[in-house]
């Protein structure tokens, strides 16, 4: 059976990679602080020396739309294209090409409707950001096949937050019982507070620093119950109208499991939003 | 039901360099051109498939032939669409985030709940 090398959960804030690469003037004064973190977060997945990644993300409007949108969905394809021009617009991201890992989604999309969970499939999937933040930040080689998993945090109705965290403990079992030697790293990302195009985007912090001070703590500790005694749907539009990407953290503390403390907790009050990175390691910490 | 239209205007246009470009410069004519011929593609399909029914409000349709994002968020636009899109036509007129910012003060007399998105 397949060994979960290491669980990651993190932001995926698409101006890391301009903001990391730029210099002199162009260079942000949060640069290096940001690079220093992720440089250490990054380490955490080297050391846990995977063979595959599952990746989960959330589609931004990009291949995804409200004509035909599903709730979750797994990629399969023999390789992804990254990144969306206006990605490259507005964020400077370069076009990328990922392998896949057509097995493991076969495997994932079977295991998946047998245990409940209506996936939906695509062949011919074009990922963005939400994945390939975490590659630039965690994996920049780009050399590891891969299985995007999207989820609907975007477009309402949206599931509630008990099956993201549902679809998390699920997506574990199913790691689990892949029939194979090879050690998955399961890398999701997601939002704490935020707002976008409302008025309180872009301020100096997160638009409710509370709620992020709660999440983290609630992420870090493997709080699933109190996490969901707190937050609906209703209520997650408080801490900001993009707050519902929140939700993919809660999935990612479904595949760490309950009470599961985190092995890497960090962050970093960013403006615009705070950012968060925490690694679990289910089968012990890398020598 | 026609927030979807609104939405399918923003998104296309987004996702296109050339539409970008034309909807700045020619926001009310875009807008005409691409609701008489564009709007009611459906999917993949030829043009004997279109639907028969979607169409703009006059509200909408003036909110999108203005650039009036104000109007497009009362109306329930998902403000992701209308920021990205937005920030493509005139982020570039402005210093770093300043478009950004006051696009969110112009924002600032809507209180939670805000207008529905949901289509």
């Amino acid at each position: 059976m397949a060994t979960i090398a290491a669980v990651i959960a993190s932001t995926h804030h698409p101006f890391y990679y301009r903001a990391s690469t730029a210099t002199g003037e162009d260079r942000p004064p949060f640069a290096d602080e940001w690079v220093r973190k992720i440089t250490a977060f990054r380490q955490t997945l080297t050391a846990a020396r995977p063979d595959v990644l599952v990746m989960v993300g959330s589609d931004h409007f990009h291949q995804l739309w409200l004509d035909n949108m599903p709730q979750f969905l797994v990629g399969k394809a023999p390789f992804y294209d990254a990144n969306w021009y206006n990605e490259e617009r507005e964020f400077g991201l370069p076009k990328m090409l990922l392998k896949g890992q057509e097995d493991l989604s076969a495997h994932i999309l079977r295991a998946g409707l047998d245990s409940g969970f209506d996936l939906a499939f695509s062949n011919e999937l074009r990922i963005d950001h939400s994945v390939t933040c975490p590659i630039i930040t965690l994996r920049p080689e780009a050399d590891l096949p891969i299985v995007p998993i999207y989820t609907n945090i975007f477009a309402p109705p949206l599931p509630r937050p008990k099956r993201f965290v549902q679809l998390g403990q699920a997506i574990r079992e199913i790691v689990e019982s892949w029939p194979s030697h090879l050690r998955v790293a399961i890398v999701g990302t997601g939002h704490l507070s935020l707002e976008l195009g409302g008025p309180r985007q872009f301020g100096p912090h997160g638009p409710d620093p509370e709620f992020d001070a709660k999440a983290v703590e609630w992420i870090a500790t493997g709080d699933i119950e109190r996490c969901l005694a707190e937050v609906t749907l209703d209520s997650l539009h408080s801490p900001g109208n993009a707050t519902h990407g929140f939700m993919d953290f809660m999935l990612m503390m479904g595949v760490a499991g309950a009470g599961r403390k985190a092995d890497h907790v960090d962050s970093l009050d960013l403006f615009h939003t705070m950012e968060a990175y925490f690694t679990w390691y289910p089968n012990g910490v890398p020598a | 039901m026609s927030r979807y239209l609104v939405d399918k205007f923003l998104y296309t246009v987004d996702r296109d360099p050339d539409l970008v470009e034309r909807y700045r410069a020619e926001p009310r004519g875009t807008v005409l051109w691409w609701e008489a011929e564009r709007a009611n593609s459906v999917l993949n399909c030829h043009g004997g498939e279109a639907s028969t029914w979607l169409r703009f409000t006059d509200d909408e349709r003036e909110a999108l032939a203005t650039h009036d994002h104000v109007a497009l968020f009362a109306l329930g636009a998902h403000p992701f669409l209308t920021l990205t899109l937005f920030i493509a036509m005139f982020e570039r007129d402005h210093g770093p985030l300043e478009y950004q910012k006051a696009f969110g003060a112009r924002l600032a007399h809507f209180s939670m709940p805000y207008p529905d998105i949901a289509t």
